[in-house]
């Protein structure tokens, strides 16, 4: 079991499994939010869902509309369990807020190296930590 | 944070359950980014169009307009970027009768709040731009990264809920670009090259928001010979923010807090070239297709001065196919007025109000006429489009122009 320090945190505890790539995050310009899959063409998890994961990507990308997305997504149950980043902008701090989803951001090293494709994740805020399982 | 006696007061319910709740989420947000306290502003700007609020955003904001005790209006001047739809030409967009429910009633909400619904992405083209060291609180990041970089103000990426609340409470938690460390340039461009067009600075911010990769990136942006002008700035600045996520840059001689190099930027940055060679490779990267099925100015919204420039391109032409050009309810009746407009419509375009192209449902657009090549002069939008299924293409106001004439992009 490996413990990785956050800088920031916020939500509850969640585990999950993680889906991981070194990309951007941005609910509206990377994401078809009916089909719950990554659509932008050129990004990495392009055509892959993202309901019920552990997002573990590179930095917050684009508007703020984010910030009511992911709540509008939990709304329907297609949002991810939770994200995590290297580098996180407000708009995500602020969704995370609104939306009561867990984030974790800001780790010694990149955190979507550290973080192996589909491991089982667990993440504690409170602790700041994400734990490899 | 530390909180006032008034923030004290607030928390505890004595404004009523609005304000509360208001402070209770910017305490949040304040906790995450380890904010020390709050700062006042003095305007709010909220990005709320109804796809990205969907019925859930739109309940949360009629919950709060219903309230019945204590204050539900916002104590500062509060505006609004684009909604999801114009009226007047709904039905030409496809848009449903859902959807114009979820707009007028997002809108009735909105109003008992006391926000104005000025709709417009460029309010510091049409409304009131901030000023040097005003402390605000912008929704949409073409209108953050503009106003903390030319006009000196200061303010974070403040998403819907938070520029709303931030409006119901006239503060907002004092990190990022409230403080003047993180105002600071942290890496430096050198452009080696002018750009001509609107298209050219779009897509130069854009390479340079790659660049610089992430919200708490401050470029140096040095080689610009002259000011470019509001219009120019409007496009790098909204491109930037799009492709990197990037609130602030610099151009000493040119924005307000860079008078000169040293006035931003330590004695060493790191440093890199830009030139005409990655503007072209960024265009060419779109460029997946000749023909073109539809003509979108927007992204941000057309200032008066793109109007008069569009109009005079359209002249006496005949369009095979549609071409929209969007702009804010402000400067709309200016166009009417100069018959800029009418100019549009007789060449077989049209002009749209209060709305966005891509905050308005683009993907149901698509599906409901068929859309799916897309030329524009907006980096912003190309940068955005490919998510909602269309193969956005990059060209100059004069190339699309002509594409909506001949049905192709030269």
């Amino acid at each position: 079991m490996t413990e990785l320090v956050a800088r920031h945190a916020i939500g509850a505890p969640v585990t999950g499994q993680a889906l991981v790539a070194n990309d951007g995050f941005s609910a509206r310009y990377d994401l078809d939010r009916v089909a719950g899959t990554f659509s932008r063409p050129a990004h990495k998890l392009a055509g892959q869902s993202y309901v019920g994961k552990i997002l573990v990507l590179d930095t917050a990308k684009g508007g703020v509309a984010s910030a009511w997305m992911l709540h509008e997504m939990a709304s329907r149950g297609v949002a991810p369990l939770a994200l995590v980043f290297n580098s996180v902008n407000p708009i995500l701090a602020q969704g995370a807020a609104f939306g009561e989803l867990t984030m974790l951001a800001g780790f010694d090293g990149d955190i979507t190296a550290l973080v192996p494709q589909g491991a089982r994740v667990s993440l504690d805020p409170a602790r700041r930590l994400l734990i490899l399982i | 944070m530390n909180l006032s006696g008034e923030e004290r007061d607030i928390l505890a319910g004595a404004l009523g359950p609005v304000p509360k709740l208001a402070l209770e989420h910017q305490i949040k947000v304040g906790d995450f980014f380890g904010a020390e306290d709050f700062v006042p502003v003095t305007q709010a700007h909220i990005m709320a169009d109804t796809e990205s609020l969907g019925e859930a955003g739109v309940r949360w904001l009629e919950g709060l307009a219903a309230g019945k005790v204590g204050r539900r209006r916002v104590r500062i001047p509060t505006i609004t970027d684009p909604r999801g739809t114009d009226f007047a030409k709904a039905a030409f967009l496809g848009h449903t009768a859902a959807m114009l429910t979820l707009e007028e009633r997002t809108i009735a909400a909105f109003v008992k709040l006391g926000v104005m619904m000025t709709d417009t992405c460029i309010n510091y083209q049409t409304v009131q731009p901030a000023t040097l060291n005003e402390h605000v609180a912008f929704g949409d990041t073409g209108v953050v990264i503009y106003s903390n970089s030319v006009c000196g103000a200061r303010s974070n990426f403040e998403g819907g809920p938070s520029a709303l609340a931030a409006g119901l409470t006239g503060r907002t938690p004092r990190y990022g670009f409230h403080l003047e460390r993180q105002r600071r340039a942290t890496l430096a461009l050198r452009v080696d090259f002018a750009p001509r067009s609107l298209n050219e600075w779009g897509a130069l911010g854009g390479v340079i928001g790659r660049i610089a990769g992430n919200y708490w990136s401050v470029p140096l942006i040095e080689g610009i010979e002259a000011s470019p002008g509001s219009d120019a700035l409007k496009h790098f600045g909204a491109a930037m923010a799009s492709f990197g996520s990037i609130a602030m840059f610099h151009m000493p001689g040119v924005t307000p807090e860079a008078r000169r190099r040293a006035d931003v930027a330590p004695d060493r940055l790191p440093e890199q070239r830009v030139g005409r060679a990655e503007i072209d490779a960024l265009e060419k990267s779109y460029r997946k297709d000749d023909r073109v099925d539809v003509v979108v100015f927007s992204a941000p919204q057309l200032s008066l001065l793109e109007l008069a420039e569009l109009a005079e391109l359209c002249a006496g032409r005949r369009f095979s196919i549609p071409l929209l050009a969007v702009t804010s309810p402000q400067v709309k009746p200016d166009a009417d007025r100069m018959g800029y407009t009418r100019t549009l419509e007789a060449a077989g375009g049209t002009v749209l109000s209060g709305m966005c192209f891509y905050q308005s449902y683009a993907r149901e657009i698509a599906e409901a006429k068929g859309w799916k090549r897309l030329a524009t002069n907006s980096a912003k939008l190309v940068n955005i489009l490919g998510g909602y299924g269309y193969v956005p293409m990059l060209a100059s106001m004069e190339q699309c122009v002509a594409a909506a004439q001949t049905g192709r992009l030269a």
